[in-house]
């Protein structure tokens, strides 16, 4: 019956194209050119990640020894370049363990009015347009408490933690009315050269929210072939039964 | 039909369990022996397609519970031990996940069967009502299944259904804090939730299926044509038209196994949270019981019972309304009294009803997941208005009705909706209201009325005595 496949499909179709997403940003979101498999892309966010971001965000339900599987890093170099945070004793945290940082609630809520979330599925939460743009968009706010401001998240309590990357935006409305961010003083990357590190961040933190969608998409293509031959051989078995239905 | 005598006086290790068990008898009447009609066409996919699901959902869930802690401290960080800690947790997971969604898809197109071919009608009123039954306790499965990731939807999601039972008059407070275990959705409640998501309903959904199949296998299955295969024996006592279900059925059955198959783990695979729908995003972020999110909306499957419950201003009328929506189903066998079961013989009008309350059924749903506006808010109105005059021109429909029940009827319930716009008018945007006004007087007008002018539209045609191909 073709309506009725139709039908199913129509229903498909309706559940398919608008995404939930939870952000109701004020601008408008760019794309972000994220690709999960270019390891050298995941190594440098990894760097930016553990350099800039771990200091107050923790990814604890993520090991170090995962990441650095997935990342190509032996455990030497995870050890040596990605773990900063120590255990009780003071000794380097092992490689096995949950990316937690010593932060505590109460001293990151007297700090920045808001404990900094947990980032390992952020990237599930926002979406990844939504933090490429995010992390472009701090501008200068002296009505704000640490002076800064994001056009994505408005009266967000992080400072730009990557300034002295960017350097410092400032918003200015154009002639036509539109709202844009001008770097008024420079960091020490240039505009694309940040761009692409924002990409690398991100990539990381897609990575981040889900380490096996890589060898999920992979073991689909062969679950799929193997589903197709079997459904051809289901139908040869059908159609042979049923000759004698009549 | 008992097995024949040829299978008793088999020796062996079978003739010695036959002679303390049935296990023949038993294959033989639900499986080797049992006639289906010949004529099933796609839509009869779904029945055994819903019992595969439940076995999917079953099996992944003993292998989840293993490693999911239900303690509001811990079960956030289990859910993602699973997925990044426990060896194929992941896949486990997204199958159990998907699998709720793909319940309710295989479910509701098998329903829908059931009102295309008439297959709820005498004598199979027990079989639908046990569905409806299944159906029910399914929704309370998927809803306490959604708590235990304490994500924040699965908090704020479960906030707003316990406290529709707040608005019941005089129990309600009470009610809700005997169903939390607490004054607030914390600890106790998830655990309760989790007893009765992985023992409780699985158990009672277990019972109901079974009474599903036994109720089916003692009338036999109905069929496109609605035609009876009972009613055509040959000399031994077999139905012409029928066909033993196994093995014609069961390698049937595995075509349309392979398809779904194929749509399932397509989505387990390649999109896990179907953009949002069967994973929400929100759903990622740990329970915050002092942070609500901006737009609290349920998983896509109750969505089009939340439009209703949305519809209504007063909230318990709402909760009433939402809660007859899907009681009223139980009643579908004594509202449908046309003995012409199938649409292919039922009059267009009755087609055109059903078109109109699939499409109905699916805009309400897609309303439900979206954020309340006064557009969205008065097209709620209207469709669940719809909904609900689906059943009532069910009962309408049952026979050819004469031009002035038709016309009085219509009058009736045209100004019983017009009068209460005619309240409200003052407070919303009038041209609004009107036009969609329009939208159950033109579905009434076209149902009730376009029949009475022209007699063709409204009558059934002649029942075929057998099968079509």
């Amino acid at each position: 019956m073709k309506p009725s496949i139709a039908l199913i499909a129509m229903v498909f179709v309706a559940l398919m194209p608008v995404s939930l997403q939870a952000a109701d940003p004020s601008v408008s979101l760019d794309r972000a050119p994220v690709d999960v498999t270019d390891q050298a892309s995941l190594q440098r966010g990894a760097q930016l990640f553990f350099n800039y971001c771990v200091g107050c965000h923790s990814a604890e339900y993520m090991r170090y020894n995962r990441l650095g599987r997935d990342l190509g890093l032996t455990e030497n170099q995870v050890a040596q370049s990605l773990i900063f945070t120590t255990d009780e004793q003071g000794e380097p945290v092992g490689v096995g363990s949950l990316i937690t940082n010593a932060m505590t609630p109460v001293y990151a809520e007297e700090a920045f009015g808001v404990a900094p979330p947990d980032l390992t599925l952020v990237s599930r939460v926002r979406g990844k347009d939504w933090l490429y743009t995010f992390l472009r968009s701090f501008y200068l706010d002296d009505s704000r408490p640490l002076g800064v401001n994001n056009a994505v998240y408005e009266n967000v309590g992080m400072p730009n933690p990557l300034w002295e990357l960017q350097g410092w935006q400032e918003k200015q409305v154009d002639a036509d009315g539109e709202t844009r961010l001008q770097v008024i003083e420079a960091g020490s990357m240039s505009g694309p050269e940040y761009d692409r590190a924002i990409r690398d961040l991100v990539t990381f933190l897609v990575y981040l929210g889900e380490p096996m969608q890589i060898e999920r998409q992979r073991l689909g293509m062969y679950v799929l072939g193997f589903l197709l031959v079997f459904l051809v051989l289901a139908y040869l078995l059908k159609k042979e039964y049923w000759k004698d239905v009549h | 039909m008992a097995g024949n005598s040829a299978d008793k006086i088999q020796g062996g290790l079978l003739g010695w369990v036959d002679a303390r068990f049935p296990l023949s008898q038993l294959w033989n009447e639900h499986l080797a022996r049992y006639y289906a009609p010949k004529n099933f066409n796609f839509w009869y996919y779904f029945g055994s397609l819903a019992l595969l699901v439940l076995v999917i959902q079953i099996v992944t869930g003993i292998f989840l519970t293993m490693f999911y802690k239900p303690d509001a401290a811990l079960a956030f960080a289990s859910v993602e031990y699973i997925m990044r800690d426990v060896e194929w947790g992941w896949l486990i997971r997204y199958m159990h996940s998907t699998g709720a969604s793909f319940f309710f898809i295989v479910v509701y197109l098998h329903m829908f069967r059931a009102l295309l071919y008439g297959s709820y009608k005498k004598p199979r009123e027990l079989i639908w009502v046990f569905g409806v039954l299944i159906y029910v306790v399914l929704m309370a499965e998927a809803f306490m299944g959604y708590l235990l990731p304490w994500g924040q939807m699965s908090y704020w999601g479960a906030q707003v259904i316990v406290n529709l039972f707040a608005t019941i008059p005089y129990i309600g407070p009470d009610l809700v804090t005997w169903i939390r275990g607490d004054f607030l959705i914390s600890d106790a409640t998830l655990n309760r939730f989790f007893a009765l998501h992985v023992i409780a309903l699985p158990l009672v959904l277990l019972l109901l299926v079974v009474a599903h199949i036994i109720a089916l296998h003692e009338v036999g299955s109905n069929n496109p044509d609605g035609v009876e295969i009972k009613k055509d024996k040959d000399e031994n006592g077999v139905p012409r038209d029928g066909i033993r279900f196994h093995p014609y059925y069961t390698v049937k059955d595995l075509v349309g196994v392979g398809v779904f198959f194929i749509a399932f783990f397509a989505v387990v695979f390649f999109a896990p949270e179907m953009g949002g729908y069967f994973l929400e995003h929100a759903n990622f972020e740990p329970a915050d019981p002092l942070a609500t999110p901006e737009h609290i909306a349920p998983v896509w499957y109750f969505t089009s019972f939340y439009t209703v419950l949305r519809a209504v201003p007063d909230p318990f009328l709402g909760v009433v309304a939402m809660g007859a929506a899907v009681v009223i189903l139980f009643f579908v066998p004594w509202l449908d009294r046309n003995p012409v079961k199938s649409i292919r013989y039922r009059a267009p009008v009755h087609r055109i009803n059903l078109g109109v309350f699939a499409v109905t059924f699916i805009v309400l749903g897609y309303l439900g997941a979206q954020p309340v506006s006064a557009l969205y808010g008065e097209l709620g109105l209207r469709l669940s208005t719809m909904y609900f005059l689906f059943f009532w021109l069910l009962w309408f429909h049952s026979r050819e009705r004469s031009a002035a029940f038709s016309a009085i009827a219509f009058a009736v319930i045209v100004g019983i909706y017009t009068y209460y716009d005619s309240l409200r008018i003052g407070s919303t945007d009038g041209a609004l209201v009107m036009t969609m006004w329009l939208l159950p007087t033109a579905y009434l007008f076209v149902t009730m009325l376009v029949p009475v002018l022209a007699r063709g539209l409204g009558r059934d045609r002649a029942v075929p005595e057998r099968v079509t191909a």
